[in-house]
């Protein structure tokens, strides 16, 4: 049953159902003892008083006294009576009694059937008068006592269960109501509305999954506004050194000044070789997106790898670098193109923020470094430099905020962290690379 | 016009120094917010060209509090992102006008001389005082209908002075429209534009208040 409200308006009325009959059932049971003793009772009873009626009449089984014998048709209704001669024959019997013997038992209780009938009897022997009487009663009409009981009892349970039906099913529905308030207020929202979802008057069943429901949207919330921040970025860092480039080569055709021609042709160059590199990277990090397989491991020599990248990289005339014997004698059990991706951009970014100043290359146990002299990073831009196309306050001219993401990738393929923090006691970044294996 | 252009992506804000002062503009570049509020602080700006996305902030808030001071300075915003949100946003935010990027240099320009029009009260595109015609969008001027060749910085003055016929404008003022920081005011430039400009438009031209400056002369 996939309906809630179903299957508690069935287990309420099926649980209701269940114990009401069990009621009737154990009244049924009860009272029918209690009805065949009472009325046993009375058998006996009736039939006693009859005897000491009869034995006060002298000479009744000469005499017929049919009369007085009728008078005790008051029972006619439910007792039945007959007196009979010790030597068998009818002295008297009420009206409605059957003309054969009630039974055949000359004293005490019997059952006997009489056309069709089954009666329940008591017989009371009077030797000294020379009678018998004997005083019975229906068992169908005992049956129909128990019955009436019954029916009595069953009768208003049939008028109520509908009427407890009904209330069932509305408190029901009154409970659920909240759900269906959320479940609307939820439909009606546009693809935007990320509010949180009203739990307060919902009943504490419902809470947890308005709370899921909440924590949900806060999620989906954080991600779209990252996602919206990316794609900001993104646009600007793209469509930027192309509007740099056509105002250039705007100026180029526009201006009459051969100087302003060639500056203007220069910056375009400029711009060019800027896109060119912002192309290289993109390309980079949608390589690294794509290539699901593990990176091939291999022994890599970080000292040559980093001495190429230094020899590479152009620095400004008073910037020295420095690799410490600790970084060129390390040796890793890692891809070499993902380590080689991940210094490139790190010495590159420590180049690009140093004017006059050292960059240092360390390595201690599993961890290699690399410290330069540049302004460092606000703190509160640490946590978002792995972030695409982020570029902070402090930026430098030609990067295009996709360094540190290329880093944070090409390590993620060969199981590597980098954190990264600014110096204490001075001005400058700190990158430390945190490899798990080391040979 | 004295343009400030807040971008700081090197080679737009070369391109954009180059190309302004190609259709007559004195053109400041900065780089940042605080540079800008500092730029906007000293000199009077006929227009700001503003990147949204600076390095210390947003260009946005920047106008926001531009315009919370009072500052009417018209503003032209530049930005990657030409979403109708954006667009809404940027000139709620107190834009003059929205460029997305890439841009045509030819209609930023244009853009800008009609913001500075309708900022100096003025729907139509050129200057008229009497028999004087300034038209900014392509640098010309006639006097009685017949052109006269004015150089860039003689326009600029002149300019100057049309836009409120009847105001008085001083040396200094005049200075201000005319070189950017970079440049080195030379201590008589004023006065020599205006000696050129009488002998180009007429002698009466051009009122000297000794002392204060210079205004038009009664409309002929």
């Amino acid at each position: 049953m996939r309906s809630l409200r179903l299957r508690l308006f069935a287990t309420l009325l099926a649980a209701t159902g269940i114990v009401w009959l069990a009621a009737v059932i154990w009244i049924y049971v009860g009272s029918r003892g209690e009805v065949e003793q009472v009325l046993d009772t009375r058998l006996q009873e009736a039939a006693r008083m009859v005897a000491s009626l009869a034995s006060s009449f002298e000479n009744l089984p000469g005499k017929s006294a049919p009369a007085a014998i009728a008078q005790l048709g008051s029972y006619e209704r439910q007792l039945s009576c007959q007196i009979w001669s010790l030597d068998g024959r009818m002295v008297a019997k009420s009206s409605g009694a059957p003309d054969q013997q009630l039974s055949s038992a000359s004293s005490g209780f019997s059952d006997r059937t009489i056309d069709g009938e089954t009666w329940r009897v008591y017989s009371v022997e009077d030797a000294d008068h020379n009678v018998r009487v004997m005083v019975g009663d229906r068992l169908s009409l005992r049956e129909r006592l128990v019955t009436d009981l019954i029916k009595g009892l069953m009768l208003p349970a049939l008028l109520i269960a509908p009427l407890l039906g009904a209330a069932i099913w509305a408190s029901v529905g009154q409970g659920l109501r909240p759900l269906r308030r959320m479940a609307q207020d939820l439909v009606e929202r546009g693809p935007d509305d990320m509010r949180q979802v009203e739990a307060d008057q919902a009943p504490i069943e419902v809470r947890p999954l308005a709370a899921a429901l909440n924590g949900l949207l806060g999620r989906v919330e954080a991600a779209r506004r990252h996602e919206r921040e990316v794609t900001a970025f993104a646009a600007h860092e793209l469509r930027t050194p192309l509007a740099g480039l056509k105002t250039q080569a705007q100026v180029a055709l526009a201006a009459k000044d051969p100087k302003v021609v060639r500056g203007a042709l220069e910056q375009i160059i400029a711009a060019v070789d800027k896109s060119t590199r912002l192309v290289r990277q993109l390309l980079t990090i949608a390589k690294l997106d794509a290539d699901v397989a593990d990176a091939p491991r291999s022994r890599v020599e970080v000292g040559p790898m980093l001495a190429e990248i230094v020899a590479d990289t152009p620095r400004h005339e008073g910037t020295v670098v420095t690799i410490e014997a600790s970084a060129r004698d390390m040796i890793l059990d890692t891809n070499a193109e993902c380590l080689q991706l991940a210094l490139r951009n790190l010495h590159e970014n420590a180049v690009q923020h140093t004017r006059d100043g050292r960059i240092v290359w360390a390595a201690w146990a599993n961890s290699l470094l690399v410290e330069d002299e540049g302004p460092g990073i606000p703190s509160d831009e640490l946590d978002k430099l792995g972030n695409r196309f982020f570029r902070g306050r402090l930026r430098s001219p030609i990067g295009s905020g996709l360094g540190l993401a290329i880093v944070k990738l090409a390590l993620g393929k060969i199981g590597a962290d980098v954190t990264i923090s600014n110096r204490t006691g001075r001005s400058g970044a700190r990158s430390e690379l945190t490899f798990r294996v080391r040979t | 016009m004295r343009i400030l252009v807040v971008e700081d992506d090197p080679i737009l804000s070369n391109g954009l120094r180059a190309g302004l002062a190609l259709s007559g503009a004195t053109v400041d570049a900065v780089e940042s917010c605080e540079d800008a509020d500092a730029a906007i602080a000293s000199a009077r700006y006929s227009a700001i060209v503003l990147d949204v996305m600076l390095p210390d902030g947003s260009g946005l808030d920047l106008l926001r509090n531009l315009r919370n001071r009072g500052d009417a300075t018209p503003v032209l915003l530049l930005t990657a992102r030409d979403s109708v949100v954006d667009k809404v946003c940027g000139l709620d935010s107190g834009a003059d006008d929205y460029l997305a990027k890439p841009f045509d240099l030819d209609e930023l320009a244009a853009r800008l001389r009609a913001i500075v029009r309708r900022e100096g009260g003025r729907a139509a595109p050129s200057l008229t005082h009497g028999a004087i015609v300034l038209s900014p969008a392509d640098f010309s001027a006639t006097v009685d209908g017949k052109p006269i060749n004015l150089s860039r910085r003689e326009f600029a003055i002149l300019s100057a002075l049309m836009e409120r016929p009847e105001q008085v404008r001083s040396r200094s003022e005049l200075e201000d429209r005319l070189y950017g920081w970079q440049e080195d005011i030379e201590s008589n430039a004023v006065e020599v534009h205006i000696h050129n400009l009488r002998a180009k438009i007429g002698k009466d031209a051009i009122q000297t208040l000794r002392g204060v400056g210079y205004r038009m002369g009664a409309a002929r």
